[in-house]
């Protein structure tokens, strides 16, 4: 009787192995479904009609890319998304300089610090306020500094030279927070045997940093480069906020662009907006299976 | 709260957000989130619901920005019986996708071809009327009388006294035009009265539904002229970073003295501290003199949508909006103009110059943005801003455009 239990039991078991991760691992492979991967090939599908989101989707093929390669636009938004990509990288040096400087024990630390941070707590559409109200022409502080300097009058925002730098530095304000909290993190974490026996070799200043603390805040450089690159194709708050892809165009960026084409007022082209999506996917896709391989090998090798 | 009544609370709000409609019940959908506009509007429910015992109105007020992109939803997903929106070809995809209810009956048996007149023709689409309109505002150059009497201008009736005025001004050191382009739509206003006066009524309609290529010489045409006020630098500089509002303390502090604006912006230059004896306004000055003038008078509609479930009394609701009487009342409370011409005419000096310039006029346009296709004004204004700012450019610009007018009006 007891020995027919026993072996139900044992002939159960495996069942019961293979079974319960994937019990567990369902409610989020749903969500991952119906909100990441559905509306993925959704997009895909999309992007190969005509649509406006109310009548009838027709099929137009490759037409929505074709267009894109004739649209001037395209070209100006990718060029944009090159310099946010490459200029936002400057908040991880930014943010590892405060945080060195923050490491420190001195009375009302804690404060300065979240000082530091709050550009990150408060929401990006703030940030684009106060910047757009830092360089307007008349009473801004900048563009009367600038006036006094030069004598002429600076419309950041307005001027299609310019107004792309102004809308990324006002983006790496908020990143170069948050990539100063990451290093934070990391330097509390710094082994200090290991930076007294480099001490002992003689180590300091700027070889100490290089060959002693930066190797140990690899992995904090690592997570800071995702989310900057990431945060860097997504750039979307700042220039809806600011210029709204203006002065005629010269400011877009591949998000920007998709939303107006696709959701704007003026839009409602949704294959349009699609064939966008799918290409920032693409574009953003190189860098996640960079990141992701890098990963993983990392895990392999500990 | 307890969770009973957190549950009723729910259940509330959600009777509040559903459309479906009672019989004798009409929803009504639109935007008068702004605080005049929201009054006129509370105003007409309830002298509607008097005038109409066994109706009452469900009205769900939206953000004005928002309600650009629910309408789309809620005429699909869950149509109201009446719902807010433009007229010209701003309602021609609502129309054209079968979602707006054709209501020339209301129109025919309330005596309204007549009574609306003036607006007849934004209105229909295929020889169908497809709402009612109920408000609409003149644009037109509003300006400083104290700085052109102390300058010694008169008010310009033509082209030629504009530019002589305009040089006057740039001489004693006032920008002649103030303008805010970063919103585009401000750059709109200017070509199409430069495009109006230059070619006419019957053009700016072609144009703007696609019939001439933006290459025509006559296009050309409307920019050598703005290019007149450009070049000399009479607009003020940095344009493109400011909006509307932000372009009006130029005039307030007289570092500007002409603006061209619809007939809202009179309001705020109040707000910022000019009186009203400083404001002038004056008509768009002639330019061809064999051209008929005619004027921007963008419209605001009501719109019984196809599947709208109460739609016998919604069409009385529409009645009722048409009337002198609402539309005197409404008006009255927004500011602006009564479409009806058996309605009152406002007391206000900038409405009752207004009216009387709309009543003359030739024809009656939307505005670009909502006469051409939702896609072309946007890339069109975007032209517009470019030219202000790099006037030599026009060619490129002119192709840019005719490329995307060959796609959007395939």
């Amino acid at each position: 009787m007891t020995e027919a239990v026993y072996q139900k039991r044992v002939s159960r078991r495996p069942n019961r192995l293979k079974l319960a991760p994937w019990l567990f691992l369902a409610p989020g492979l749903l969500m991952f479904l119906i909100y990441v991967l559905v509306p993925i090939v959704e997009s895909f599908w999309i992007s190969f009609h005509d649509w406006d989101g109310l009548g009838a989707m027709s099929w137009i093929g490759m037409g929505n890319y074709i267009e894109l390669l004739d649209d001037d636009t395209f070209y100006v938004s990718l060029w944009n998304n090159l310099l946010w990509l490459v200029l936002y990288l400057l908040s991880i040096p930014a943010g590892l300089a405060v945080a060195l400087f923050l490491n420190q024990n001195v009375a009302g630390i804690r404060i300065y610090k979240s000082m530091f941070f709050f550009p990150f707590v408060i929401s990006q559409v703030v940030v684009g306020l106060i910047f757009t109200w830092f360089y307007a022409p008349g009473f801004g502080p900048l563009s009367v500094f600038l006036e006094w300097l030069t004598g002429d009058e600076i419309a950041i925002l307005a001027d299609e030279r310019y107004v792309t730098y102004g809308i990324i530095l006002a983006g790496l304000w908020p990143q170069t927070a948050y990539c100063m909290i990451l290093y934070l993190a990391g330097l509390n974490n710094i082994n200090s045997e290991q930076v007294e026996a480099a001490r002992m070799d003689g180590a300091k200043g700027f070889s100490m940093l290089w060959h002693v603390i930066l190797p140990q805040l690899r992995p904090a450089t690592f997570i800071a480069l995702v989310v900057t690159v990431i945060g860097s194709l997504r750039s979307f708050d700042l220039v809806s906020i600011m210029t709204a892809g203006g002065p005629y165009g010269s400011s877009q960026v591949l998000s920007y662009f998709m939303y107006e084409q696709a959701l704007s007022e003026y839009g409602y082209r949704m294959g349009y907006g699609a064939a966008i999506a799918v290409v920032l996917f693409l574009i953003m896709m190189v860098f996640i299976t960079f990141f992701i391989t890098r990963m993983l090998n990392q895990e392999r090798n500990t | 709260m307890t969770p009973i009544r957190k549950l009723g609370g729910l259940a509330l709000s959600l009777a509040l957000l559903s459309t479906s409609a009672l019989a004798g019940e009409i929803v009504l959908n639109s935007d008068q989130s702004d605080p005049a506009p929201k009054k006129a509007m509370e105003e007409l429910i309830a002298d509607f619901q008097e005038a109409h015992p066994d109706i009452t109105v469900k009205w769900n007020n939206f953000d004005h920005e928002g309600y650009k992109s629910a309408i789309r939803n809620f005429l699909t997903a869950n149509p109201p019986d009446v719902a807010a929106w433009y007229a010209g070809n701003r309602m021609k995809p609502f129309v054209d996708a079968g979602l707006f209810e054709d209501v020339s009956d209301v129109w025919e048996e309330n005596g309204l071809n007549e009574e609306l007149k003036s607006a007849a023709a934004s209105m229909t689409i295929d020889g169908k009327k497809w709402g009612v309109p109920y408000t609409y505002y003149q644009w037109g150059i509003y300006y400083r009388k104290d700085i052109f009497e102390e300058q010694g201008i008169e008010p310009p009736k033509t082209w030629d006294e504009l530019l002589a005025a305009s040089a006057k001004l740039k001489e004693a050191g006032i920008t002649p035009f103030t303008i805010g382009t970063k919103a585009l739509w401000p750059t709109g206003g200017w070509f199409d009265y430069l495009n109006l006066r230059v070619n006419g009524y019957e053009f700016h309609m072609d144009l703007t539904s696609g019939k001439v290529p933006y290459t025509d010489p006559r296009v050309k045409a409307v920019f050598e002229k703005w290019a007149e006020l450009v070049e000399p630098g009479y607009f003020i500089e940095n344009h493109a970073a400011i909006d509307w509002q932000d372009a009006i303390p130029h005039l307030v502090q007289g570092k500007a003295a002409m603006y061209l604006m619809g007939n809202f912006a009179v309001a705020t230059m109040k707000d910022g501290g000019l009186e009203e004896d400083q404001i002038g306004f004056l008509q768009f000055p002639q330019i061809n003199p064999d051209i008929p003038m005619s004027e921007e008078a963008p419209t605001d509609t009501f719109h019984i949508p196809a599947g709208a479930k109460n739609k016998e009394d919604a069409k009385k609701f529409l009645a009722y909006l048409a009337s002198p009487e609402a539309q005197t009342k409404m008006n009255k409370t927004l500011g602006q103009l009564p479409v009806n011409n058996k309605a009152e005419k406002p007391e206000d000096p900038f409405l009752e110059a207004g009216f009387e310039m709309l009543s003359e006029a030739h024809a009656l346009a939307q505005f670009y943005d909502r006469d051409a296709a939702a896609e072309m004004a946007k890339a069109g204004m975007e032209g517009f801003q470019e030219f202000m700012v790099k006037p030599d450019k026009v060619d490129d610009i002119l192709e840019r455009l005719e490329k995307i007018r060959a796609r959007v009006y395939k």
